[in-house]
């Protein structure tokens, strides 16, 4: 199978370049991170993070010919060859397919990503109905993987600014918790020209997120809470 | 060459479950600790537990944390130090309720309650029926709890050390920890973190074995640079092997789906579980159902063309129970089984999961050696929790969703032991002169080896071995054989060669320095389990097939140099309750 692979070591590299390869898979290899581990074990200076190779730790998030998405849960079968990997777009390159996430972390941080709830605990669990609980579903399961921050225009302009589509999520999942007491204080921490209004719904998040979440509906809800507040 | 340094109240290396649980308590009392991870830290390992944590709540059924303990003894195979069980089953409730408050999205019952469900050798009554004692979000339990611990940390602000690699183990000529050497992935630099408490919360090893459910990431580090220092390394014959891993690829399917109602099939499409445990059936221990799966194969009743796995049906559950409990389940069939088992039964095959050994440490996740006077003198200074510590409360075979309850109970016991031991040692020791050299010695034969063996060749040679030699059921013959292959395999190690020299994000030298770690669970793994003439748990000799508790109902401690082996007593006695004597185990 051939592929096409962004390539670049600041510790010897000028300028990033595309190096081919053309190797035998076995029947084995069936997602794209197979293949890219049969790569590695013969040029093992091809640099790329992962780790449980089930899609569920969002490390090995790449560009794969032109669409943002986990390698470990990409069946290599069905992809146009030369296959073309580069790493996620809008971020910085530390080398190869490994970007630098410090931005998109900082994002998320921004958020507070943690319940706030300033009553004193109960002797047991404080209690939520399987409906509230049914509010964070959808929410609560994203892996960081930054697959959907990466794909939207409004996070490539303003990365600084713009919260993205995860982070988004992640205020959402907390908004939307029957057990947090901090939904003002964080409606304001989104309320300005640039965090949350940056999101023009053009749904690429949608469109990349390889768990299936929809950080668009998430977003539009936020809104929703924002536009009842001020009636 | 000089080496940077910097001083911490305490350094916890390994950012899962049980690292964060213990970071939490540090951060939270007002320590300086850093927290160094090979991955962002919700990337660790323990975001892919699925079924649930136990903990005697008792919102479905009546439940009580001693019917917990009696049957975690007894999943144990009586191996388990019931001091450190009574400790951990009593605790459950409590760091349960606080993880809740800390902002975990359980599934929740009608009345508000956390969703529990039933799980594998969990009884009610000392034996009696099964109890519902798993708290669960939907089958992503781990990711849950490991976002909601990182989330807590940040709140907390802990210092991470993202993508830094512990390297070795600094200690002095008493013996006493001092700190770790490190490894910073992106520049390639090596530092020194000096540590008046230095806390393994490092994982698992499951990487020893060519079909794991384990993550890329689980090599074993924190037993690696134990072994090295001359710490040993406590029941490593005892390997969980999980009796539901997709069939060829190995990624794990719950045991939550025998939880919620599914069984397993063989060829003939009968229920054989029902011949194994007539009483549990398919919700018998792991080793019992896993042994079970193996026979089934070794009798010519397996599946498919080559009669190599077994059946895992659920589609009676109906879609609803599937997509509301079974979620990710049905995603991970769908993409790596390619069946949708709303409609279909998964293949699946046992495959190696979790790791019972480790080092050893008691329950208040000290680190205990044999030195002068007894096998369990505390290393100063040194502590471990999670799995790559032996505490030991799975013994020889760990029941599920005890794994996520043992990290955070001995995560925050250990964070509590670090704060008082601290008030005693408030000063950091002066280094050792040469606290450095066998690091730096072990990274420049690396950099300038020549003609040397590729590093994943060896990997699998390795991994291909123990999967051979070291499997569900293991044979005097196979496993002689194995001692010497694995010391074969470990001389290769030693002169592993890598092309890539970069000093930015270079891979391929972690991977190297991950083999040096899984080489010394490889042979402590094989040893041990060449020494040990019995069956007990998920040590299965075809030979010695019964347990023997006059000659081995003891702790085996391997010692990486002169792959020396020791021995010491089982703690039989609880805290406060009556001791659970060994007796027959039966499902």
């Amino acid at each position: 199978m051939r592929f096409s692979i962004y390539r670049y070591d600041p510790d010897k590299d000028d300028k990033p370049y595309m190096q081919d390869y053309d190797i035998e898979l076995e029947p084995s290899d069936r997602m794209l991170l197979d293949a890219l581990i049969r790569i590695k074990s013969i040029d093992d200076s091809l640099s790329l993070r992962r780790s449980c190779r089930e899609g569920v730790c969002g490390s090995d998030a790449m560009n794969i010919n032109g669409r943002n998405g986990l390698a470990c849960i990409t069946p290599v079968a069905g992809l146009k060859e030369p296959v073309e990997l580069r790493p996620l777009p809008g971020l910085p390159v530390i080398r190869d397919l490994i970007v630098d996430m410090t931005q998109f972390f900082k994002q998320y941080h921004s958020i507070k990503p943690y319940l706030i709830n300033n009553d004193p605990p109960p002797e047991t669990e404080r209690l939520q109905s399987p409906e509230e609980k049914a509010e964070l579903d959808g929410a609560y399961e994203c892996i960081l993987c930054a697959c959907c921050t990466t794909a939207c225009p409004s996070f490539w302009w303003n990365p600084d600014k713009f919260v993205g589509p995860a982070g988004l999520l992640q205020a959402y999942r907390f908004l939307a918790d029957s057990r947090d007491q901090a939904s003002a204080e964080r409606l304001d921490n989104l309320e300005d020209p640039y965090r949350l209004f940056r999101c023009h719904s053009i749904m690429n998040c949608v469109d990349a997120c390889p768990k299936g979440l929809n950080p668009t509906s998430a977003i539009g809800k936020i809104k929703d809470m924002m536009v009842k507040r001020t009636v | 060459m000089a080496i940077a340094r910097r001083k911490f109240d305490a350094v916890i290396v390994g950012a899962g479950g049980a690292g964060m649980r213990a970071a939490l308590q540090l951060s939270e009392a007002g320590l300086k600790v850093a927290v160094l991870s090979k991955v962002f830290p919700t990337r660790s390992h323990t975001v892919a537990a699925q079924g649930g944590i136990a903990a005697a709540l008792g919102n479905v059924t009546e439940d009580n944390w001693h019917w917990h303990m009696y049957d975690t003894v007894k999943g144990s195979d009586y191996l388990g130090d019931q001091d450190a069980i009574e400790f951990m089953c009593r605790q459950a409730n409590e760091v349960v309720y606080e993880l809740e408050h800390f902002g975990m999205p359980f599934d929740r019952l009608e009345n508000g309650k956390i969703y529990q469900r039933p799980f594998g050798g969990q009884s009610q009554n000392f034996g009696g029926a099964q109890a519902t004692r798993s708290c669960a979000a939907a089958d992503r339990t781990g990711h849950a709890m490991l976002h909601t611990l990182y989330q807590r940390n940040v709140r907390a602000n802990t210092q991470f050390f993202v993508e830094w690699m512990g390297l070795d183990l600094i200690r002095d000529e008493q013996g006493d920890v001092l700190g770790v050497t490190a490894l910073e992935m992106e520049t390639g630099e090596v530092m020194v973190l000096q540590a008046k408490a230095t806390l393994f919360a490092t994982g698992g090893a499951g990487r020893i074995f060519h079909a794991s459910t384990n993550a890329f990431i689980n090599t074993g580090d924190g037993l690696g640079m134990a072994a090295r220092a001359g710490i040993p390394l406590e029941d490593m014959e005892f390997w969980q092997f999980h009796p539901t891993g997709v069939y060829g690829v190995g990624v794990l399917i719950s045991e939550a789906v025998r939880g919620e109602g599914g069984y397993l099939l063989n060829k003939d499409g009968e229920r054989f579980m029902q011949r194994y445990a007539p009483h549990a059936k398919d919700l018998a221990s792991r080793d019992v159902v896993s042994r079970a799966l193996t026979t089934e194969i070794k009798e010519g009743r397996g599946c498919g063309k080559d009669a190599d796995h077994l059946l895992l049906k659920l589609d009676h559950l109906g879609a609803d129970v599937i997509n509301m409990r079974l979620p990710g389940i049905r995603e991970i069939a769908i993409k790596f089984a390619r069946v949708d088992p709303i409609n279909e039964p998964i293949p699946v095959a046992p495959t190696a999961h979790y790791m019972m050994g480790g080092i050893p440490s008691n329950f208040h996740g000290q680190v205990v050696a044999p030195y002068k006077t007894g096998p369990e003198e505390v290393v100063q200074g040194f502590y471990a929790v999670g799995e790559c510590a032996c505490v030991s409360v799975h013994g020889a075979n760990r029941l599920g969703t005890n794994s996520l309850l043992d990290i955070l109970v001995f995560g925050r016991a250990a964070g509590n032991q670090i704060i008082e031991d601290l008030k005693k040692n408030p000063h950091h020791k002066p280094l050792p002169a040469d606290a450095t050299d066998k690091v730096l010695a072990r990274l420049a034969r690396l950099d300038a080896q020549k003609d040397g063996e590729n590093v994943a060749q060896v990997g699998t040679d390795l991994r291909k071995t123990m999967q051979a030699h070291c499997g569900v059921f293991r044979f005097a013959d196979m496993l002689k054989q194995g001692v010497t292959k694995i010391g074969e395999v470990a001389e290769r190690v030693a002169h592993t060669e890598i092309r890539d020299k970069s000093r930015v994000f270079n891979t391929a030298r972690v991977e190297a320095l991950e083999l040096d770690n899984l080489v010394e669970v490889a042979l402590a793994t094989m040893v041990s389990a060449e020494a040990r003439n019995e069956s007990r748990g998920a040590h299965a000799r075809d030979d010695f097939p019964q347990r023997d508790d006059d000659k081995w109902l003891k702790h085996t401690l391997y010692f990486s140099e002169g792959r020396r082996l020791d021995y010491k007593p089982v703690r039989l006695k609880p805290l406060t309750v009556e001791s659970f004597p060994p007796k027959p185990r039966i499902y």
